[in-house]
C-alpha cells in the first residue's frame, strides 16, 4: 500500500481530513495565545522598546544645525576636505545667507546651542552673526570676520562641517571625554576627563554594594528558610518592611542618622568613643551613597536567595555530615553550590539596580559619591539630551555586555528569581 | 450605547473642568508660597478659576521638557534670567507682549517704570534675587565675624564646614571675587583658561569642607542643622528661615551675585491668554510689591520702590534684605556668558568635584 493512500484514509468524523482540521485547530490555540499576551507585548513596546530605540536615535541625530543652516550645508557636501584654516569666500558667503535666514526664523539659538555642544562660545557667536548678516556686503569673508574673529577659527568650521549632517557621532566622542579643537578630535586635558572615570566608579561601587548586599543577606535568607514558619514571617515582614517604604523617606531617614549632627555621631560622642572635633564625615561622601543604596537594595538579593534555600532538602547537609564531612565542607561542597542560582539572581538584580540607580547618590553622595547616571539627569536638565542619550546608550550597552558574560560563565537558564 | 454617551459626556465636562484651572510652576518654599498667596491666589478668585501652583527645583528643565515632548499642562513658570533668554532663542517660549504690562500706580508708562533688562522678549522680571552667603551667628563671636566673600573662604580664622551649590554658576563668579577680583572684571576672567584656573584653585582651598547641596531649600536646613557653619544661599529663603524661624543667621552683602527672577509662558499653554492676563496682574506695581512684602527679593518697578517696603504690614523695614538695597560689591549675573559656558565649565566642575 503506499503511503499517500494511508494519509488519505485518516479524517474526522465529518469527513474532513485529519491533518487539515488540527491545523485549523492549532492555529486557533495559537490565536487565542497571541491574543491573551498582546497586551502586555503591546505595552513592552510602548512602555521600554519605543522610548529606548527614540533614545538610541537621539543620542546619534540633531538637526539643530543642519535643518537651519541649508546653504552651508550644500556647501559642505560639495566640498568635502576643504582647508579648515582658511576657508574660501563661497563658505563665507553660505554661512551669511544662513545666518540672515536663521535671524528671520528665529533658529538662531537651536543652531547655536548645536555648535555649542561641541565648540562652547558659538551661541553668542551665532546670536551676533546673525544680528550682523542682513547688512554684511561682500565680500563676506572679511565682513564676517569684522564683526567676529572667532568665525575664522578652524574648530568651528569643523565643528559646523560636522554638524551640518543630521546623523553624528559627535555626542559618543563627547561622552569619551573627547573634545574638538583646531585639529580635529583629541583627548581631553586631564582637568575635563570626568565620563569614562565616571563609567569606571560606576561599575567598581555596584561591585562592592553587590558583595556587601550578598554578604549581608545570605544568613538572613538561610534564617528565613530554616526557621519555623511563625518565626520565619515576621522576620520576612521585617525585610520587607523597608521594601514597602518610600525610597525617600528612607534615604533621607539615612541622612538624618549619619550626617555630622546625626544621631549615630551624637550616640558616639556621648558615649565618649569619639571627641566632638572629630565627628565621623559618613554623609555626603562615598561612604554615605554604599550605606544608603546597600539598604536600598537588600531586599532585592535576599529574596531570590530565601526562594532557593527554601527548597534545598535539609537531608543533603545531614548526609554530608554523616559521611564524616566537617561543617566548613558541608556548606562549602553541598548547601553553597546548591545556593549558587540565587546567588547569580541576586546578584544580577542588585548590580544593574545600582548601576542605574540615581537619587540616591544625588541625595547623600556629596561631591565624590556621584554616579554616571547623575550625570546622565545632569545634561537631562541642561537640556543637551542628545549627550545624555549617548551616555545612557553606552550604560545600555556595558549592561548588555556583562549579562552577555554571565550567559556564557553561569548560563543564564540557571538564574532563579523565586 | 446610553451608557456610553452618558460616560463620554462626563469625561467631557470634567476634561473641561480640568482644562479651566491655571497651572503656574515656581520654586516651591517660601517663594513658592509667597508667589501663590499674592499673585495666583487673587489672581484666580477675580478671573473665576481654580489657580493650581506647582513646585520644582528648577522649572526650565521640565518646561523644555514639556514644549519638545508637545504635553505642556503649565501655563505660567517663573525662570531665571539666563535660562528665559535661552529658552526663548530655542523657541520654547511665547513672547510677551509688553503693551499687556500695567503703566505703574503713579502713571508712569510700564516700559519707564521697570528697570532696565527687566522685561524681556519673553519674559516678565517678578523680583531680584541675589546669590549670597549667610553664617550662623552662634558659631562666631560678634567681634570676630565674617564680613568679606574672602572670610568665606579663609578656614583658619572661621573654622568649620560650608555650603555650597553643586553647579558653577554663582560658585566661579564667588570665588573669584573672594580671590580679590573686582566685580566688573569677574566674566573677563573667567572667559580666559587662567581665569577658570584661578577661581577652581580658589574652591581647591575649601573643597574637603564643603558640603555641596542642590535644592534652595537645603542651605538653610544645613545651617539650622548644625552641619555648616556658613554657607551660600539665595538671599530670600535665609530671610524666611530668619523671620519666620527665628533662625540666628547673618547674611554678609559683600560679593553677591544678582539676577532677575520671570514670569514666562511655555509655548503651547493650555491657556495662553489667562497666563497672559495673570502676568500683568501679578507684575502691577502693587503685585511686585505684595510679593517684596513676603520675601526679600527687590520688586523691579521702581515705582513699587517708592514707599519703604514693611514686612507683611509690620514695622520691620526689608531694605537691609533687599538686593535692590544692598548693590555694594555685587555683580549682575551675565546671561550672555553662562549661555555660552554653561555646559564647559559645568563639566569641568563635575570632573573637579569627582577628582
Amino acid at each position: 500500500m503506499s503511503e499517500a493512500a494511508t494519509t488519505a484514509m485518516l479524517t474526522t468524523a465529518d469527513g474532513r481530513p485529519l491533518k487539515e482540521a488540527l491545523a485549523t485547530a492549532q492555529a486557533r490555540a495559537r490565536r487565542k495565545a497571541f491574543l491573551l499576551v498582546l497586551p502586555l507585548l503591546l505595552f513592552v513596546l510602548l512602555t521600554f522598546l519605543i522610548p529606548i530605540g527614540y533614545m538610541l536615535k537621539r543620542s546619534v541625530e540633531h538637526d539643530g544645525f543642519s535643518a537651519s543652516a541649508p546653504e552651508l550645508d550644500a556647501w559642505f557636501a560639495a566640498n568635502p576636505g576643504f582647508d579648515y584654516a582658511n576657508p574660501p569666500e563661497a563658505a563665507y558667503a553660505a554661512l551669511v545667507k544662513d545666518l540672515a535666514r536663521m535671524q528671520v526664523e528665529k533658529s538662531t539659538g537651536i543652531a547655536g546651542t548645536r555648535i555649542n555642544y561641541t565648540v562652547p562660545g558659538s551661541i553668542s557667536l551665532f546670536k551676533g552673526g546673525a544680528r550682523a548678516a542682513k547688512d554684511l556686503v561682500p565680500p563676506y569673508k572679511e565682513a564676517l570676520l569684522a564683526v567676529d574673529a572667532a568665525w575664522g577659527e578652524p574648530r568651528l568650521w569643523r565643528g559646523m562641517e560636522s554638524a551640518s549632517s543630521k546623523y553624528t557621532t559627535e555626542f559618543y566622542k563627547v561622552a569619551s571625554d573627547r573634545k574638538l579643537t583646531d585639529d580635529g578630535w583629541a583627548q581631553g586635558g586631564d582637568k575635563e576627563r570626568i565620563y569614562l572615570y565616571l563609567f569606571f566608579k560606576t561599575f567598581l561601587v555596584s561591585g562592592i554594594i553587590t558583595v556587601i548586599c550578598l554578604l549581608l543577606a545570605f544568613p538572613i535568607a538561610h534564617l528565613l528558610a530554616v526557621l519555623p514558619m511563625s518565626k520565619s514571617s515576621l522576620l520576612m515582614i521585617m525585610v520587607l518592611l523597608p521594601f514597602w517604604t518610600s525610597l525617600l523617606v528612607r534615604t533621607t531617614s539615612w541622612i538624618a542618622l549619619l550626617q555630622e549632627q546625626g544621631i549615630l555621631n551624637n550616640l558616639l560622642v556621648w558615649m565618649g568613643i569619639i571627641s566632638d572635633d572629630s565627628r565621623l564625615p559618613m554623609m555626603y561622601n562615598m561612604t554615605g551613597t554604599i550605606v544608603a543604596m546597600t539598604h536600598v537594595l537588600l531586599p532585592f538579593m535576599v529574596l531570590p536567595l530565601y526562594s532557593v534555600m527554601r527548597v534545598i532538602p535539609p537531608s543533603y547537609a545531614r548526609a554530608a555530615r554523616s559521611l564524616g564531612a566537617t561543617s566548613w565542607t558541608t556548606f562549602r561542597r553541598v548547601y553553597l553550590p546548591q545556593t549558587l542560582p540565587g546567588i547569580a539572581a541576586g546578584s544580577l538584580l542588585v548590580f544593574i539596580l545600582a548601576v542605574g540607580y540615581y537619587i540616591t547618590p544625588a541625595l547623600v553622595g556629596g561631591a565624590d559619591g556621584q554616579l554616571i547616571s547623575n550625570l546622565i539627569s545632569f545634561h537631562m536638565s541642561k537640556s543637551n539630551w542628545s549627550l545624555a542619550a549617548a551616555l545612557a546608550a553606552m550604560l545600555l550597552a556595558a549592561i548588555l555586555l556583562l549579562y552577555w558574560l554571565y550567559d556564557r560563565l553561569i548560563g543564564i537558564d540557571r538564574l532563579k528569581l523565586g | 450605547m446610553k451608557k456610553l454617551l452618558v460616560l463620554s459626556t462626563a469625561l467631557a465636562t470634567m476634561g473641561f473642568a480640568a482644562q479651566a484651572d491655571v497651572t503656574v510652576m515656581s520654586w516651591g518654599g517660601a517663594y513658592g508660597a509667597a508667589q501663590n498667596q499674592v499673585h495666583l491666589q487673587p489672581w484666580a478668585a477675580k478671573a473665576g478659576v481654580a489657580g493650581v501652583m506647582v513646585d520644582s527645583d528648577n522649572p526650565a528643565a521640565p518646561i523644555k521638557a514639556m514644549v519638545e515632548a508637545g504635553n505642556v499642562t503649565v501655563d505660567v513658570a517663573s525662570l531665571e534670567y539666563a535660562d528665559v533668554i535661552r529658552l526663548c532663542d530655542e523657541g520654547v517660549l511665547e513672547p510677551i507682549d509688553p503693551a499687556i504690562l500695567a503703566p505703574g500706580a503713579d502713571g508712569t508708562p510700564a516700559m519707564e517704570d521697570f528697570i532696565p533688562g527687566s522685561v524681556v522678549e519673553c519674559g516678565v522680571s517678578t523680583d531680584v534675587w541675589a546669590n549670597v552667603y549667610a553664617y550662623d551667628t552662634t558659631k562666631f563671636a560678634a567681634d570676630n565675624a565674617p564680613k568679606t566673600a574672602a572670610d568665606f573662604f579663609d578656614l583658619e580664622k572661621f573654622p568649620g564646614k560650608r555650603g555650597l551649590k553643586k553647579g558653577a554658576k554663582a560658585v566661579l563668579e564667588f570665588a573669584l571675587m573672594a580671590d580679590g577680583v573686582p566685580a566688573a572684571e569677574v566674566y573677563a576672567t573667567l572667559s580666559t583658561p587662567e581665569g577658570v584656573d584661578r577661581a577652581f584653585a580658589k574652591l581647591d582651598t575649601i573643597k574637603s569642607d564643603v558640603v555641596w547641596w542642590e535644592a534652595g531649600a537645603q542651605p538653610p536646613q544645613l545651617l539650622a542643622d548644625g552641619e555648616v557653619s556658613m554657607t551660600t544661599a539665595y538671599n530670600g529663603r535665609l530671610f524666611a528661615a530668619i523671620t519666620a524661624e527665628n533662625k540666628p543667621f547673618q547674611i554678609v552683602w559683600d560679593g553677591q551675585i544678582y539676577e532677575n527672577e520671570m514670569y514666562v509662558v511655555p509655548k503651547g499653554a493650555p491657556n495662553k491668554d489667562q497666563a497672559m492676563d495673570f502676568i500683568a496682574f501679578a507684575t502691577t506695581t502693587e503685585g511686585l510689591r505684595a510679593q517684596a512684602e513676603l520675601i526679600s527679593y527687590g520688586p523691579p518697578r521702581k515705582s513699587s520702590l517708592k514707599e519703604e517696603i514693611l514686612f507683611k504690614g509690620s514695622e520691620f523695614s526689608m531694605a537691609p534684605h533687599s538686593p535692590t538695597s544692598n548693590l555694594g560689591n555685587a555683580l549682575p549675573s551675565n546671561f550672555e556668558f553662562w549661555v555660552d559656558h554653561d555646559a564647559e565649565l559645568n563639566e569641568r566642575f563635575q570632573a573637579w568635584l569627582s577628582q
